[in-house]
């Protein structure tokens, strides 16, 4: 299969350089992904094959030997700890985005802008990532703390296993209202439906999220060409549009 | 290296409690659906039939999310279920139950099924012509003789509901002690890169998969006869 792919490959290469990069994506950055692999097939000629999924099931099977040559996870951590055990290139760690969170209902006017629905606690569900595993879901935990109100909401959280499903419960009606990543409901500079509260960036370590070039990536030319490419201005203009901060 | 902790104990505990409660529910609504499947000549059969079937070829993804849907609050499911004023179904144990019995339905119906059909309309006549009522006849003659199918599809339904994953990660919602069975709690356990414990979890899974199994074809060697299709 893949000396098949080698050979197609070889006879598009007499048109530009191409080469095939596949690319791990956390799932909340699968919207901006899609738009900026778009993006950097335009501009180097190279194919860009994205992958989403949660970035503990991704760190699993890049150690596992998943054909993976650039991770872009949902946190800072796991992209360090592949550099220490040996999966990742030394010195290619960077951030690409800071995720920003928010208190979000499907039902227009719900959440208001000072999050005061949290507080008078007139719902049944709320919905959040897994905090253990997601982290979305351990900066809700953070702010839910720092608000005082963790002991209250208790009995009333759902987990999504990853953002996207918390997103999913809340769309569905079946929670309330839920902690989602901006960028799920970020639309055009603006919310683009129901209703949002921005938490405040002091109720919450900032996220970062950190792209890294793995080893199988490391002398590849695609890998590389796509991480300068998420450094340009081009993917950061992609990224600030779905409500990132850089 | 750590053995299982509270959480862990905690899932497996519901889980057990879950395939139980699944189990007997099964046992009852299935065995209708299983007679009415053996004898009808209805042409809804072949639509019952394939509709049991289902969730042997769907992804459980799908059955999950649809579930998701209907038992939601603009779900017809979860219209009735708000009107009755239970509430609404995901998240909680009920929800599970209920979507569990969907998704071990065909494990329960085919052997016992099967096994029914086994038996034919002989001994069902003969019981007739003594006078037994339909009632005393599946007391007495069905169930003796279709024990091995019924107890196939217990040990299945049970086993197959311990098993289950993609359902419960769709409208499971991953509560401590209401939703969050083994599988998931393995599934957090290797995402939380905490494999020591995951091993411990999953490998108990596979020996107790292994055991029912075991069990199954040396305790009721018939069960090759009559054992569902999955």
């Amino acid at each position: 299969m893949k000396r098949l792919l080698a050979i197609c490959l070889f006879g598009f290469a007499a048109l530009a350089h191409a080469d095939e990069v596949k690319v791990a994506v956390a799932a909340n950055f699968t919207a901006p992904m899609q738009k900026i692999a778009a993006e950097f097939e335009k501009a180097s000629g190279h194919k860009a094959v994205v992958a989403t999924g949660s970035t503990g099931a991704f760190y699993a099977q890049i150690k596992n030997g998943a054909p993976f040559e650039v991770f872009l996870a949902a946190d800072d951590e796991t992209p360090a700890k592949l550099e220490s055990e040996g999966f990742a290139a030394k010195g290619s760690r960077f951030t690409y985005a800071v995720g920003k969170l928010v208190l979000w209902s499907s039902k227009p006017g719900f959440v208001d802008a000072d999050g005061n629905v949290l507080k008078k606690g007139a719902f049944e569900r709320l919905a959040l990532a897994n905090p253990k595993t997601a982290p979305y879901g351990a900066a809700a935990i953070e702010a839910l703390k720092k608000l005082g109100l963790h002991e209250g909401v208790q009995a009333k959280l759902v987990q999504g296993e990853t953002i996207t499903q918390a997103y999913q419960f809340v769309a569905s009606g079946n929670a309330d209202l839920g902690f989602v990543a901006l960028s799920l409901i970020w639309k055009d500079g603006a919310i683009a439906s129901g209703s949002a509260w921005v938490l405040p960036a002091d109720l919450y370590s900032p996220i970062r999220q950190d792209a890294v070039l793995l080893s199988k990536g490391a002398a590849q030319p695609a890998a590389q060409a796509l991480m300068q490419f998420l450094k340009g201005e081009a993917a950061r203009a992609i990224i600030k549009s779905y409500g990132y901060a850089l | 290296m750590p053995f299982l902790d509270a959480q862990d104990w905690a899932a497996v505990w519901l889980t057990l409690q879950l395939a139980t409660t699944v189990t007997i529910l099964l046992l009852i609504v299935g065995t209708p659906i299983a007679w009415w499947l053996a004898h009808t000549r209805s042409r809804l059969r072949g639509i019952v039939s394939a509709l049991v079937a289902m969730p042997l070829v769907l992804p459980p993804t799908v059955l999950g999310f649809y579930l998701l849907l209907l038992m939601g609050p603009n779900g017809p499911i979860g219209q009735l279920t708000q009107a009755l004023g239970i509430g609404l179904l995901p998240f909680s144990f009920g929800g599970l139950v209920i979507a569990s019995t969907f998704y071990s339905m065909p494990f329960v119906v085919q052997p016992v099924q099967n096994a029914i059909e086994a038996i034919g309309p002989r001994p069902l006549e003969v019981a007739a012509t003594l006078r037994a009522s339909p009632w005393d006849t599946f007391w007495t003659v069905v169930v003796p003789l279709a024990r091995p199918g019924f107890l196939t599809a217990a040990i299945l339904g049970f086993a197959h509901t311990v098993g289950e994953f993609g359902v419960v990660l769709m409208i499971g919602g991953n509560i401590p002690g209401v939703t969050r069975v083994i599988s998931v709690q393995i599934f957090d356990r290797v995402e939380a890169m905490e494999y020591a414990q995951a091993h411990w979890l999953a490998g108990g899974m596979v020996a107790f998969s292994f055991t029912v199994l075991l069990l199954l074809y040396t305790l009721n060697p018939q069960a090759r006869r009559s054992r569902a299709h999955g």
